[in-house]
Protein backbone atom coordinates (compact mmCIF):
# COMPACT_ATOMS: atom_id res chain seq x y z
CA UNK A 1 0.00 0.00 0.00
CA UNK A 2 1.21 3.55 -0.79
CA UNK A 3 1.71 5.46 2.51
CA UNK A 4 3.38 8.72 2.92
CA UNK A 5 7.01 8.71 4.22
CA UNK A 6 9.85 11.16 5.28
CA UNK A 7 13.34 11.48 4.92
CA UNK A 8 14.50 13.79 7.82
CA UNK A 9 17.73 15.00 6.16
CA UNK A 10 16.26 16.53 3.44
CA UNK A 11 13.64 18.30 5.49
CA UNK A 12 14.20 21.75 5.08
CA UNK A 13 11.30 22.70 8.24
CA UNK A 14 9.87 25.13 5.60
CA UNK A 15 6.09 23.82 6.99
CA UNK A 16 4.58 23.69 3.57
CA UNK A 17 3.11 20.83 4.14
CA UNK A 18 1.38 21.56 6.93
CA UNK A 19 -0.21 24.44 4.75
CA UNK A 20 -0.85 21.97 1.96
CA UNK A 21 -2.38 19.41 4.29
CA UNK A 22 -5.31 22.43 5.51
CA UNK A 23 -5.55 23.56 1.64
CA UNK A 24 -6.25 19.97 0.52
CA UNK A 25 -8.93 19.63 3.48
CA UNK A 26 -11.15 22.49 1.62
CA UNK A 27 -10.79 21.20 -1.70
CA UNK A 28 -10.55 24.93 -3.05
CA UNK A 29 -8.86 25.91 -6.09
CA UNK A 30 -6.92 28.32 -4.96
CA UNK A 31 -4.37 28.04 -1.71
CA UNK A 32 -4.26 31.56 -0.84
CA UNK A 33 -7.77 32.36 -1.34
CA UNK A 34 -8.87 28.96 0.81
CA UNK A 35 -6.26 29.86 3.50
CA UNK A 36 -5.29 33.08 3.75
CA UNK A 37 -5.79 34.65 7.39
CA UNK A 38 -7.19 31.55 8.65
CA UNK A 39 -5.80 29.25 11.04
CA UNK A 40 -5.15 26.08 10.06
CA UNK A 41 -5.53 22.87 11.14
CA UNK A 42 -3.12 20.10 9.42
CA UNK A 43 -2.75 16.73 10.02
CA UNK A 44 0.96 16.96 9.22
CA UNK A 45 3.26 18.34 11.50
CA UNK A 46 7.10 19.09 11.33
CA UNK A 47 8.43 19.16 14.44
CA UNK A 48 11.60 21.07 14.91
CA UNK A 49 14.32 20.83 17.87
CA UNK A 50 17.53 22.59 17.03
CA UNK A 51 19.15 21.45 13.62
CA UNK A 52 16.40 18.22 13.34
CA UNK A 53 13.07 18.77 11.23
CA UNK A 54 11.06 16.29 9.89
CA UNK A 55 7.30 15.66 9.67
CA UNK A 56 4.74 13.74 11.12
CA UNK A 57 1.64 12.16 10.02
CA UNK A 58 -0.43 8.97 9.97
CA UNK A 59 1.23 6.24 9.45
CA UNK A 60 -1.40 4.18 8.88
CA UNK A 61 -0.38 0.63 10.78
CA UNK A 62 -0.71 -2.55 10.00
CA UNK A 63 -1.52 -3.01 13.83
CA UNK A 64 -3.79 0.78 14.76
CA UNK A 65 -3.86 0.87 18.27
CA UNK A 66 -6.05 3.91 17.14
CA UNK A 67 -8.68 1.57 15.68
CA UNK A 68 -8.49 -1.22 18.19
CA UNK A 69 -9.47 1.18 21.09
CA UNK A 70 -12.25 3.41 19.61
CA UNK A 71 -14.73 3.25 22.07
CA UNK A 72 -17.34 4.26 19.37
CA UNK A 73 -16.12 2.16 16.11
CA UNK A 74 -16.02 5.79 14.74
CA UNK A 75 -12.21 4.52 13.19
CA UNK A 76 -11.75 2.12 10.63
CA UNK A 77 -9.81 0.48 8.35
CA UNK A 78 -10.69 0.92 5.07
CA UNK A 79 -8.24 -0.44 2.05
CA UNK A 80 -5.48 0.11 4.50
CA UNK A 81 -6.47 3.77 5.56
CA UNK A 82 -7.32 4.78 8.88
CA UNK A 83 -10.70 6.99 8.62
CA UNK A 84 -12.64 8.47 11.08
CA UNK A 85 -15.88 8.67 10.81
CA UNK A 86 -17.05 12.11 12.56
CA UNK A 87 -20.67 11.87 13.27
CA UNK A 88 -19.76 8.72 15.21
CA UNK A 89 -16.43 10.08 16.92
CA UNK A 90 -18.04 11.52 20.54
CA UNK A 91 -14.20 12.93 20.96
CA UNK A 92 -13.35 11.15 23.93
CA UNK A 93 -10.02 10.78 22.70
CA UNK A 94 -8.92 7.06 22.96
CA UNK A 95 -7.27 7.88 20.08
CA UNK A 96 -4.72 10.41 20.80
CA UNK A 97 -4.15 8.39 24.22
CA UNK A 98 -3.57 5.58 21.88
CA UNK A 99 -1.44 6.92 19.15
CA UNK A 100 2.25 6.41 19.65
CA UNK A 101 2.91 8.97 16.82
CA UNK A 102 1.49 11.49 17.79
CA UNK A 103 -1.00 11.83 14.77
CA UNK A 104 -4.46 12.30 15.66
CA UNK A 105 -5.41 15.80 16.72
CA UNK A 106 -8.68 17.43 18.02
CA UNK A 107 -10.70 18.55 15.60
CA UNK A 108 -10.80 22.86 16.26
CA UNK A 109 -14.17 22.70 18.26
CA UNK A 110 -12.75 19.37 20.21
CA UNK A 111 -16.03 17.83 19.37
CA UNK A 112 -14.24 14.48 17.42
CA UNK A 113 -10.76 13.26 16.12
CA UNK A 114 -8.96 14.19 13.09
CA UNK A 115 -6.40 12.56 10.73
CA UNK A 116 -4.57 11.99 7.83
CA UNK A 117 -6.76 9.79 5.44
CA UNK A 118 -4.27 10.48 2.51
CA UNK A 119 -6.17 12.93 0.86
CA UNK A 120 -8.08 9.92 -0.90
CA UNK A 121 -11.24 11.99 -0.14
CA UNK A 122 -10.22 15.39 -1.14
CA UNK A 123 -10.13 16.80 -4.76
CA UNK A 124 -6.54 15.77 -5.58
CA UNK A 125 -6.75 12.55 -4.76
CA UNK A 126 -3.54 11.80 -3.74
CA UNK A 127 -1.23 13.65 -0.67
CA UNK A 128 -0.71 17.50 -1.41
CA UNK A 129 1.92 17.39 1.59
CA UNK A 130 4.14 14.83 -0.64
CA UNK A 131 3.51 16.25 -4.06
CA UNK A 132 4.40 19.18 -2.66
CA UNK A 133 7.38 19.05 -0.56
CA UNK A 134 9.92 21.28 -2.21
CA UNK A 135 12.79 19.01 -1.22
CA UNK A 136 11.19 15.46 -1.06
CA UNK A 137 11.27 14.91 2.44
CA UNK A 138 7.74 13.58 1.99
CA UNK A 139 7.69 10.81 -0.30
CA UNK A 140 3.78 9.43 -1.36
CA UNK A 141 5.19 5.37 -2.08
CA UNK A 142 4.26 1.45 -1.51
CA UNK A 143 7.07 -0.02 0.14
CA UNK A 144 5.44 -3.18 1.17
CA UNK B 1 -21.11 -24.31 14.90
CA UNK B 2 -16.93 -23.88 14.46
CA UNK B 3 -16.76 -21.03 17.08
CA UNK B 4 -18.96 -19.65 19.52
CA UNK B 5 -18.95 -16.57 21.45
CA UNK B 6 -20.85 -16.01 24.54
CA UNK B 7 -20.80 -11.48 24.98
CA UNK B 8 -21.76 -9.24 22.30
CA UNK B 9 -19.08 -6.43 23.22
CA UNK B 10 -15.31 -5.01 22.61
CA UNK B 11 -13.77 -8.35 23.36
CA UNK B 12 -16.90 -10.10 21.05
CA UNK B 13 -16.61 -8.36 17.78
CA UNK B 14 -12.84 -7.83 18.31
CA UNK B 15 -12.59 -11.65 18.40
CA UNK B 16 -15.01 -11.64 15.24
CA UNK B 17 -12.72 -9.72 13.22
CA UNK B 18 -9.56 -11.64 14.83
CA UNK B 19 -11.33 -14.97 13.59
CA UNK B 20 -11.97 -13.57 10.25
CA UNK B 21 -8.38 -12.49 10.05
CA UNK B 22 -7.24 -16.22 9.39
CA UNK B 23 -10.81 -17.83 8.89
CA UNK B 24 -13.26 -16.08 6.05
CA UNK B 25 -15.76 -19.17 6.26
CA UNK B 26 -16.33 -20.74 9.65
CA UNK B 27 -19.75 -20.69 11.19
CA UNK B 28 -19.56 -17.86 13.87
CA UNK B 29 -22.24 -17.59 16.75
CA UNK B 30 -22.59 -14.68 19.40
CA UNK B 31 -24.65 -15.24 22.04
CA UNK B 32 -26.04 -12.34 24.27
CA UNK B 33 -28.01 -11.62 26.92
CA UNK B 34 -28.98 -8.17 25.46
CA UNK B 35 -31.61 -7.92 22.70
CA UNK B 36 -29.08 -5.40 20.63
CA UNK B 37 -27.28 -5.15 18.19
CA UNK B 38 -23.76 -4.56 19.49
CA UNK B 39 -22.85 -1.21 20.71
CA UNK B 40 -20.68 1.20 22.35
CA UNK B 41 -21.44 1.22 26.15
CA UNK B 42 -19.78 3.75 27.40
CA UNK B 43 -21.88 5.63 24.90
CA UNK B 44 -24.59 5.70 27.04
CA UNK B 45 -23.69 8.72 29.08
CA UNK B 46 -23.68 10.60 25.69
CA UNK B 47 -27.30 9.02 24.91
CA UNK B 48 -28.97 10.82 27.57
CA UNK B 49 -26.57 13.83 26.87
CA UNK B 50 -27.84 14.27 23.28
CA UNK B 51 -24.65 14.01 21.62
CA UNK B 52 -25.27 10.34 19.93
CA UNK B 53 -28.59 8.27 18.97
CA UNK B 54 -28.80 4.69 19.12
CA UNK B 55 -28.02 4.45 15.98
CA UNK B 56 -24.96 6.36 15.60
CA UNK B 57 -23.73 4.39 18.97
CA UNK B 58 -24.25 1.31 17.18
CA UNK B 59 -19.90 -0.46 17.86
CA UNK B 60 -20.05 -1.67 14.06
CA UNK B 61 -22.33 -0.65 11.28
CA UNK B 62 -25.78 -2.17 10.17
CA UNK B 63 -24.65 -5.56 8.67
CA UNK B 64 -21.86 -6.46 10.61
CA UNK B 65 -22.88 -9.96 11.62
CA UNK B 66 -24.46 -11.01 8.47
CA UNK B 67 -20.77 -9.77 6.40
CA UNK B 68 -19.29 -11.73 8.88
CA UNK B 69 -20.97 -14.64 8.49
CA UNK B 70 -22.41 -14.43 12.56
CA UNK B 71 -25.72 -15.76 14.13
CA UNK B 72 -26.51 -13.29 16.52
CA UNK B 73 -28.74 -15.50 19.31
CA UNK B 74 -30.13 -12.70 21.00
CA UNK B 75 -31.66 -12.62 23.57
CA UNK B 76 -30.09 -15.35 24.55
CA UNK B 77 -28.32 -16.24 28.16
CA UNK B 78 -25.65 -19.18 28.67
CA UNK B 79 -26.33 -20.74 31.45
CA UNK B 80 -23.77 -23.76 31.53
CA UNK B 81 -20.74 -24.57 29.73
CA UNK B 82 -19.70 -28.49 29.40
CA UNK B 83 -15.85 -28.15 28.24
CA UNK B 84 -15.20 -31.68 28.31
CA UNK B 85 -18.65 -32.27 25.64
CA UNK B 86 -18.01 -28.81 24.22
CA UNK B 87 -21.15 -27.18 24.37
CA UNK B 88 -22.96 -24.74 25.76
CA UNK B 89 -26.35 -24.38 27.07
CA UNK B 90 -28.41 -21.55 26.23
CA UNK B 91 -31.75 -20.72 28.75
CA UNK B 92 -34.60 -22.50 27.39
CA UNK B 93 -32.08 -25.43 27.32
CA UNK B 94 -30.51 -25.33 24.17
CA UNK B 95 -27.31 -26.50 23.23
CA UNK B 96 -24.72 -25.33 21.07
CA UNK B 97 -22.09 -27.20 20.53
CA UNK B 98 -18.53 -25.19 19.57
CA UNK B 99 -15.43 -26.59 18.44
CA UNK B 100 -13.73 -23.11 19.77
CA UNK B 101 -15.01 -21.08 22.60
CA UNK B 102 -15.06 -17.07 23.56
CA UNK B 103 -16.04 -16.05 27.35
CA UNK B 104 -16.46 -12.60 26.94
CA UNK B 105 -19.08 -12.37 29.48
CA UNK B 106 -17.36 -8.78 30.91
CA UNK B 107 -18.77 -7.18 33.90
CA UNK B 108 -22.01 -6.95 35.88
CA UNK B 109 -22.67 -4.32 38.54
CA UNK B 110 -22.10 -4.91 42.22
CA UNK B 111 -24.92 -3.45 44.52
CA UNK B 112 -23.75 -2.71 47.74
CA UNK B 113 -25.46 -4.21 50.99
CA UNK B 114 -27.03 -0.44 52.01
CA UNK B 115 -29.70 -0.22 54.94
CA UNK B 116 -33.12 0.45 53.69
CA UNK B 117 -32.15 -0.27 49.99
CA UNK B 118 -35.31 -2.07 49.19
CA UNK B 119 -37.68 1.18 50.45
CA UNK B 120 -36.63 2.18 46.97
CA UNK B 121 -38.16 0.50 44.95
CA UNK B 122 -37.49 -0.94 41.26
CA UNK B 123 -38.57 1.62 38.67
CA UNK B 124 -36.88 4.06 40.76
CA UNK B 125 -33.55 2.53 41.20
CA UNK B 126 -31.01 2.20 38.45
CA UNK B 127 -27.77 1.09 37.24
CA UNK B 128 -25.66 2.46 34.41
CA UNK B 129 -24.44 -0.14 32.66
CA UNK B 130 -26.30 -0.64 29.41
CA UNK B 131 -28.29 0.84 27.10
CA UNK B 132 -31.24 -0.59 28.70
CA UNK B 133 -30.39 0.70 32.02
CA UNK B 134 -29.83 4.65 30.34
CA UNK B 135 -33.27 3.89 28.65
CA UNK B 136 -34.99 3.40 31.94
CA UNK B 137 -33.26 6.44 33.42
CA UNK B 138 -34.17 8.21 30.61
CA UNK B 139 -37.65 7.47 31.07
CA UNK B 140 -37.80 8.45 35.21
CA UNK B 141 -36.18 11.66 34.94
CA UNK B 142 -37.54 14.89 34.32
CA UNK B 143 -36.69 18.64 35.25
CA UNK B 144 -38.20 18.44 38.59
CA UNK B 145 -36.16 14.86 39.55
CA UNK B 146 -33.45 15.15 42.70
CA UNK B 147 -31.61 11.99 41.82
CA UNK B 148 -28.57 10.55 44.12
CA UNK B 149 -25.50 8.88 42.73
CA UNK B 150 -23.98 6.25 45.10
CA UNK B 151 -20.09 6.24 43.36
CA UNK B 152 -17.72 8.96 42.02
CA UNK B 153 -16.37 6.78 39.71
CA UNK B 154 -16.16 6.62 35.85
CA UNK B 155 -19.62 5.25 35.38
CA UNK B 156 -21.01 7.55 38.29
CA UNK B 157 -19.88 10.55 36.79
CA UNK B 158 -20.35 9.72 33.42
CA UNK B 159 -24.21 9.57 34.28
CA UNK B 160 -23.86 12.33 35.90
CA UNK B 161 -22.71 14.77 33.26
CA UNK B 162 -25.18 12.66 30.65
CA UNK B 163 -28.41 13.70 32.76
CA UNK B 164 -26.91 17.23 34.32
CA UNK B 165 -28.84 19.33 32.17
CA UNK B 166 -31.95 17.49 32.44
CA UNK B 167 -33.07 17.06 36.05
CA UNK B 168 -33.35 19.60 38.73
CA UNK B 169 -30.46 18.08 41.26
CA UNK B 170 -28.09 15.77 41.33
CA UNK B 171 -26.04 14.56 44.74
CA UNK B 172 -23.26 12.37 44.30
CA UNK B 173 -21.87 9.92 47.60
CA UNK B 174 -18.39 8.19 47.71
CA UNK B 175 -16.75 6.48 50.37
CA UNK B 176 -13.40 7.62 48.88
CA UNK B 177 -12.08 10.87 49.80
CA UNK B 178 -11.88 12.23 46.67
CA UNK B 179 -13.65 11.66 42.96
CA UNK B 180 -12.41 9.51 39.78
CA UNK B 181 -9.95 7.63 42.73
CA UNK B 182 -9.32 4.92 39.99
CA UNK B 183 -7.76 7.31 37.99
CA UNK B 184 -6.61 10.35 39.39
CA UNK B 185 -4.83 12.22 42.80
CA UNK B 186 -6.13 14.08 45.20
CA UNK B 187 -4.93 17.16 43.21
CA UNK B 188 -5.98 15.86 39.63
CA UNK B 189 -9.17 14.73 40.86
CA UNK B 190 -9.88 18.29 42.24
CA UNK B 191 -9.40 19.91 39.25
CA UNK B 192 -12.29 17.82 37.70
CA UNK B 193 -14.84 18.28 40.68
CA UNK B 194 -14.57 21.61 40.69
CA UNK B 195 -15.74 21.18 36.95
CA UNK B 196 -18.56 19.23 38.13
CA UNK B 197 -19.54 21.66 40.97
CA UNK B 198 -19.73 24.06 38.77
CA UNK B 199 -22.26 22.45 36.64
CA UNK B 200 -24.66 22.15 39.36
CA UNK B 201 -23.48 18.37 40.75
CA UNK B 202 -22.84 18.28 44.38
CA UNK B 203 -20.34 15.63 46.26
CA UNK B 204 -20.51 14.08 49.73
CA UNK B 205 -16.98 12.51 49.64
CA UNK B 206 -15.63 10.17 52.58
CA UNK B 207 -18.91 9.04 53.73
CA UNK B 208 -21.65 6.84 52.74
CA UNK B 209 -25.22 6.00 52.79
CA UNK B 210 -26.32 4.61 56.31
CA UNK B 211 -29.83 3.84 55.43
CA UNK B 212 -32.50 4.74 52.99
CA UNK B 213 -36.06 6.20 54.25
CA UNK B 214 -39.00 5.46 51.96
CA UNK B 215 -40.21 9.22 52.52
CA UNK B 216 -38.70 12.51 53.23
CA UNK B 217 -40.41 15.80 53.37
CA UNK B 218 -40.40 16.68 49.92
CA UNK B 219 -38.83 14.19 47.73
CA UNK B 220 -40.11 10.36 47.40
CA UNK B 221 -36.64 9.18 49.56
CA UNK B 222 -34.69 10.23 51.82
CA UNK B 223 -30.69 9.43 52.31
CA UNK B 224 -29.31 9.40 55.94
CA UNK B 225 -25.33 9.44 55.17
CA UNK B 226 -22.45 8.86 57.67
CA UNK B 227 -21.86 12.07 58.33
CA UNK B 228 -24.97 13.44 59.44
CA UNK B 229 -26.58 14.70 56.14
CA UNK B 230 -29.83 14.02 54.74
CA UNK B 231 -30.43 13.99 51.51
CA UNK B 232 -34.02 14.22 49.45
CA UNK B 233 -34.11 12.23 45.97
CA UNK B 234 -36.37 10.01 43.31
CA UNK B 235 -33.95 8.60 41.35
CA UNK B 236 -31.15 6.87 42.62
CA UNK B 237 -28.30 4.96 40.65
CA UNK B 238 -26.23 2.79 42.19
CA UNK B 239 -22.30 2.88 40.79
CA UNK B 240 -20.14 1.49 43.25
CA UNK B 241 -18.10 -0.55 40.88
CA UNK B 242 -18.37 -3.71 38.79
CA UNK B 243 -17.49 -7.52 39.48
CA UNK B 244 -16.23 -9.68 36.75
CA UNK B 245 -18.65 -12.04 35.24
CA UNK B 246 -17.34 -15.35 36.33
CA UNK B 247 -19.69 -17.46 37.46
CA UNK B 248 -20.34 -19.09 33.94
CA UNK B 249 -16.50 -20.11 33.79
CA UNK B 250 -16.04 -20.96 37.23
CA UNK B 251 -18.94 -23.65 37.19
CA UNK B 252 -17.55 -25.56 34.15
CA UNK B 253 -14.59 -25.32 36.34
CA UNK B 254 -12.04 -22.89 34.35
CA UNK B 255 -9.54 -21.46 36.27
CA UNK B 256 -11.21 -17.61 38.16
CA UNK B 257 -9.79 -15.47 40.65
CA UNK B 258 -11.38 -12.32 40.60
CA UNK B 259 -11.42 -12.51 36.63
CA UNK B 260 -10.61 -15.79 34.68
CA UNK B 261 -7.27 -16.65 34.27
CA UNK B 262 -5.66 -16.52 30.08
CA UNK B 263 -2.45 -16.63 29.40
CA UNK B 264 -0.71 -14.75 26.43
CA UNK B 265 -2.79 -16.18 23.74
CA UNK B 266 -6.24 -15.47 25.96
CA UNK B 267 -6.13 -19.34 26.52
CA UNK B 268 -8.34 -20.31 29.83
CA UNK B 269 -7.37 -23.56 31.61
CA UNK B 270 -9.75 -25.69 29.61
CA UNK B 271 -8.90 -26.87 26.23
CA UNK B 272 -10.57 -24.84 23.45
CA UNK B 273 -11.74 -22.25 25.74
CA UNK B 274 -10.41 -18.53 25.50
CA UNK B 275 -11.42 -15.75 27.47
CA UNK B 276 -11.23 -11.32 26.89
CA UNK B 277 -12.60 -8.78 28.44
CA UNK B 278 -14.02 -7.39 31.50
CA UNK B 279 -14.07 -11.09 33.19
CA UNK B 280 -10.13 -11.83 32.61
CA UNK B 281 -7.53 -11.21 35.00
CA UNK B 282 -5.21 -8.97 32.45
CA UNK B 283 -1.07 -8.38 33.09
CA UNK B 284 -0.10 -4.74 33.88
CA UNK B 285 2.84 -4.20 32.67
CA UNK B 286 3.43 -0.39 34.09
CA UNK B 287 2.93 -2.47 37.61
CA UNK B 288 3.97 -5.81 37.11
CA UNK B 289 0.51 -6.93 39.00
CA UNK B 290 -2.53 -8.96 37.33
CA UNK B 291 -5.51 -7.27 37.54
CA UNK B 292 -8.74 -7.25 35.91
CA UNK B 293 -8.14 -3.85 33.75
CA UNK B 294 -11.87 -2.94 32.49
CA UNK B 295 -11.49 -0.82 29.44
CA UNK B 296 -12.62 -1.20 26.30
CA UNK B 297 -9.14 -1.03 24.29
CA UNK B 298 -8.02 -3.75 26.45
CA UNK B 299 -11.18 -5.79 26.07
CA UNK B 300 -10.83 -5.40 21.54
CA UNK B 301 -7.35 -6.11 21.87
CA UNK B 302 -7.57 -9.33 24.00
CA UNK B 303 -10.66 -10.52 22.31
CA UNK B 304 -9.00 -10.07 18.55
CA UNK B 305 -5.99 -12.13 19.86
CA UNK B 306 -8.36 -14.88 20.75
CA UNK B 307 -9.88 -14.93 17.74
CA UNK B 308 -7.09 -15.24 15.93
CA UNK B 309 -5.95 -18.26 18.14
CA UNK B 310 -9.16 -19.63 17.86
CA UNK B 311 -9.04 -19.33 14.10
CA UNK B 312 -5.89 -21.32 14.28
CA UNK B 313 -3.37 -18.21 13.98
CA UNK B 314 -0.68 -17.29 16.36
CA UNK B 315 -1.12 -13.88 18.55
CA UNK B 316 -0.46 -12.84 21.85
CA UNK B 317 -0.68 -9.80 24.01
CA UNK B 318 1.64 -9.24 26.53
CA UNK B 319 1.80 -5.48 27.03
CA UNK B 320 -1.63 -4.56 28.52
CA UNK B 321 -1.53 -1.31 30.72
CA UNK B 322 -4.27 0.55 32.24
CA UNK B 323 -5.43 3.73 29.98
CA UNK B 324 -8.13 6.11 30.04
CA UNK B 325 -9.37 8.96 27.95
CA UNK B 326 -12.69 10.19 29.15
CA UNK B 327 -14.36 13.87 29.55
CA UNK B 328 -16.56 15.67 31.66
CA UNK B 329 -17.96 19.42 30.03
CA UNK B 330 -15.29 19.41 27.92
CA UNK B 331 -12.19 19.11 30.02
CA UNK B 332 -10.12 16.24 28.49
CA UNK B 333 -8.76 13.54 31.44
CA UNK B 334 -6.04 10.94 29.82
CA UNK B 335 -4.59 8.69 31.78
CA UNK B 336 -2.22 5.53 31.66
CA UNK B 337 -0.21 3.31 33.81
CA UNK B 338 0.86 3.24 36.73
CA UNK B 339 1.44 6.23 39.58
CA UNK B 340 4.51 5.43 41.20
CA UNK B 341 8.34 6.60 41.21
CA UNK B 342 9.89 10.21 40.46
CA UNK B 343 6.87 12.58 39.81
CA UNK B 344 6.76 15.39 37.30
CA UNK B 345 4.36 18.12 37.65
CA UNK B 346 3.55 21.07 35.05
CA UNK B 347 0.90 23.16 34.77
CA UNK B 348 -0.65 25.84 32.35
CA UNK B 349 -3.49 27.26 31.56
CA UNK B 350 -4.41 24.82 29.20
CA UNK B 351 -2.71 21.31 30.63
CA UNK B 352 -2.28 20.14 34.07
CA UNK B 353 0.30 16.99 33.66
CA UNK B 354 2.13 14.56 36.40
CA UNK B 355 4.86 11.84 34.97
CA UNK B 356 5.86 9.23 36.86
CA UNK B 357 8.90 8.02 36.82
CA UNK B 358 10.97 5.11 38.26
CA UNK B 359 14.04 2.27 36.94
CA UNK B 360 14.89 4.50 34.20
CA UNK B 361 11.00 4.29 32.43
CA UNK B 362 8.04 6.31 32.32
CA UNK B 363 5.19 4.23 34.67
CA UNK B 364 2.20 6.56 33.82
CA UNK B 365 1.11 9.84 33.23
CA UNK B 366 -2.32 11.61 34.09
CA UNK B 367 -3.22 14.93 31.92
CA UNK B 368 -6.08 17.53 32.27
CA UNK B 369 -6.71 19.38 29.52
CA UNK B 370 -4.75 19.72 26.24
CA UNK B 371 -4.79 15.91 25.05
CA UNK B 372 -2.26 16.81 22.17
CA UNK B 373 0.08 13.94 21.16
CA UNK B 374 -0.40 12.01 25.12
CA UNK B 375 -0.02 8.62 22.98
CA UNK B 376 4.06 9.54 22.75
CA UNK B 377 3.68 9.17 26.27
CA UNK B 378 1.22 6.23 26.52
CA UNK B 379 3.85 4.30 23.91
CA UNK B 380 7.03 5.31 26.58
CA UNK B 381 4.37 3.25 29.34
CA UNK B 382 3.61 0.59 27.50
CA UNK B 383 7.10 -0.25 25.83
CA UNK B 384 8.68 0.78 28.65
CA UNK B 385 11.39 2.47 26.90
CA UNK B 386 14.44 2.97 28.55
CA UNK B 387 14.52 6.84 28.97
CA UNK B 388 18.22 7.22 28.99
CA UNK B 389 17.75 6.09 25.43
CA UNK B 390 16.03 9.26 24.46
CA UNK B 391 16.01 13.12 25.12
CA UNK B 392 13.53 12.92 28.62
CA UNK B 393 13.88 16.63 29.39
CA UNK B 394 12.81 17.04 26.21
CA UNK B 395 9.63 14.78 26.18
CA UNK B 396 9.13 16.02 29.72
CA UNK B 397 8.09 19.76 28.67
CA UNK B 398 5.78 17.97 25.46
CA UNK B 399 5.48 15.23 23.89
CA UNK B 400 7.37 14.99 20.42
CA UNK B 401 9.27 12.06 18.42
CA UNK B 402 12.10 14.64 18.18
CA UNK B 403 13.24 13.61 21.61
CA UNK B 404 13.36 9.61 20.00
CA UNK B 405 17.27 8.62 18.45
CA UNK B 406 17.57 9.34 15.10
CA UNK B 407 17.55 5.90 14.03
CA UNK B 408 13.88 5.24 15.74
CA UNK B 409 12.53 7.82 13.63
CA UNK B 410 14.32 6.58 10.41
CA UNK B 411 12.24 3.20 11.03
CA UNK B 412 9.38 4.59 12.26
CA UNK B 413 8.35 7.75 9.88
CA UNK B 414 10.84 6.63 7.02
CA UNK B 415 10.34 3.33 6.51
CA UNK B 416 7.70 0.43 6.16
CA UNK B 417 4.99 -0.60 8.91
Amino acid sequence: MKRVYVNEEWCLGCHLCEYYCAFAQTNQVSMARALKGRKIHPHIRVEESGAVHFAVSCRHCEIPLCVKGCITGALSIDDGIIKVDESRCIGCFTCILSCPYGAISPSPDGHAARKCELCQATAAGVPLCAANCPNQAIVYEDRG
Amino acid sequence: MEYAIIGNSAAAIGCVEGIRKIDKAGEIAIVSSEPHHTYARPLISYLLQGKTTEEKMKYRLEGFYEENGCSLLAPRTAVSIDTAAKSVTLDGGEELRYNKLLVATGSTPFTPKMQGLENVSEDDKHFFMSLDDARKLASRISKESKVLIIGAGLIGLKCAEGIAGRVKSINVVDLAPRILSSILDAEGASLIQERLEFNNIRFHLATSVQSFESSNNKSAYGATLANGEELGFDQLVLAVGVTPSVELAKNAGIEASRGIMINSKMQTSAPDVYAAGDNTMSFDVSSGQSKVLALLPNAYIQGECAGVNMAGGDASFENAIPMNAIGFFGQHVLTAGTYEGEVFVSSSKDCWKKLFVSGDVLKGFMIIGDPSRAGIYTNLVRERTSLSSIDFDLLREQPVLAAFAKPWRSANLGGAH
